[in-house]
């Protein structure tokens, strides 16, 4: 029932699109880790309608389908004659929708630690950036890793949307080879198990840091 | 911009039409996923040999799958293998198979959050594991299952998105009739569509936060 040899015809294809799902993956961590702590920062300011701003970003983003945030970048904008291709479309889609998820972590992340180390901090003479540096930020490091981990993990499955918008990605390449062989479940089931070879270690590892951290606290 | 065609009649139309079918699709997978996820987060959590073994397995592959590589898969790579499944069920099932993995490690991670004294006290009054499990662990768990759970649904429901893939007739597909059809209509109609996801997330959002506080007092 199942022809394997069509895996080795395709081998070429099959590199291709791990590589794009990794390099999209990468670029989209890259760019919603500065979206997400731009936003995390407006939303700690103290300054009320910054925070407001940041606020809306993140339950927007949060709480609308990923699908209608990579379809504003291809499809949306091509209509105002804006035009960005397919890969930078999904990189963009991906990016302002992990980046609310980012803010919230992050957020969550400063937020507990406890006020009194800002207090001490300020009284011993550091000024509020200072402080923020050395003694707030360095604790909520900590928190942070684990769940900026686990958006890394979602990140690399959610750049499977590029599929649907042909960006050339794996879920893509398995598209097109399944549609040229008629060996469908013999193809998702071979690119499920490249998709697992970079998220299953990855959330492995999460896994495991936040046994650590919290043997350490 | 063709605001004409996004708020036509016929159009809003189309989009409740989609929208009923959107909300029935992850209606059906949240009360699946939560029944799948509670039955493997208890394996998980009770340690039996083998059942929970094979819980951990499924938990840690699906979960670490892109959603959208599985919806493909139950309905294109089924439909391969000679099962046809019309796209409803498909991606119903598609859903229920990612999400109950998560909701899985929801439920885990709840368990084990209730103090190891409760259960001795128990043991110590005479009630048997599974006793405890059900009037001890379980009550006090689900509690704080409430956050972590409502935000995976909140996901699940924009989650049904994804299966416009298998051109289910869900708002997202039926709002591409429309855009297809009049082009400088797709960034109004995209903007409508989120704005309509957005309200019924952050209403289940609230929802979640006020049964927090209610359920804390």
């Amino acid at each position: 029932m199942f022809d394997v040899a069509v895996l080795a015809d395709y081998k070429q294809e099959f590199i291709d699109g791990f590589f794009v799902t990794l390099s999209a993956s990468v670029l989209a961590l890259g760019l919603s880790l500065a979206i997400g702590t731009f936003i995390a920062v407006l939303r700690l300011s103290g300054v009320r309608p910054l925070e407001i701003l940041g606020t809306a970003y993140v339950e927007f983003f949060r709480n609308t389908p990923i699908v209608i945030q990579v379809f504003l970048f291809a499809i949306g904008l091509p209509t105002l004659g804006i035009r960005f291709s397919e890969f930078t479309s999904g990189v963009l889609g991906l990016s302002i929708y992990t980046g609310a998820f980012i803010a919230e972590a992050l957020r969550a992340g400063i937020q507990s630690v406890p006020k009194g180390q800002m207090e001490a901090a300020r009284s011993s003479g550091m000024s509020y950036v200072q402080a923020m540096r050395y003694v707030i930020l360095p604790q909520a490091f900590k928190l942070v890793i684990p769940p900026l981990g686990n958006q890394f993990v979602n990140l690399v499955k959610n750049s499977s949307v590029l599929a649907i918008i042909a960006g050339g990605d794996l879920l893509y390449t398995a598209d097109r080879v399944s549609s040229d062989t008629f060996e469908v479940a013999l193809v998702y089931g071979f690119v499920a198990l490249l998709y697992l070879v970079i998220t299953l270690p990855l959330s492995l590892g999460v896994n495991w840091l936040e046994r650590r951290l919290s043997k350490n606290h | 911009m063709d605001l004409q065609h996004t708020f036509a009649p016929a159009t809003l139309r189309s989009l409740m039409e989609g929208l009923l079918v959107t909300l029935e699709v992850a209606a059906s997978a949240i009360v699946l996923s939560f029944v799948f996820g509670i039955i493997l987060g208890i394996l998980r959590y009770t340690k039996l040999p083998v059942l929970s073994q094979l819980a951990v397995l499924y938990i840690e592959v699906m979960r670490n799958l892109p959603l959208l590589l599985i919806i493909f898969f139950g309905y294109f790579g089924l439909r391969d293998m000679g099962i046809e499944l019309p796209v409803t069920m498909a991606a119903i099932t598609g859903l229920t198979v990612f999400t109950s993995a998560l909701i899985a490690e929801i439920v885990r991670s709840g368990l084990n959050s209730v103090e190891k004294g409760q259960i001795e006290a128990a043991r110590a009054q005479g009630f048997t594991y599974s006793q405890t499990l059900w009037y001890i662990i379980l009550p006090q768990g689900l509690k704080r299952m409430i956050p972590p759970l409502v935000s995976q649904f909140i996901t699940l429901v924009k989650d049904t998105s994804l299966a416009v893939v298998i051109s289910l007739e869900e708002i997202m597909h039926n709002a591409q009739i429309v855009y297809n059809k009049y082009v400088n209509a797709t960034i109004p109609l995209l903007i409508l569509v989120a704005f309509i996801y957005f309200t019924i997330n952050y209403s289940l959002s609230r929802v979640s936060r006020y049964l927090e506080k209610r359920l804390a007092g």
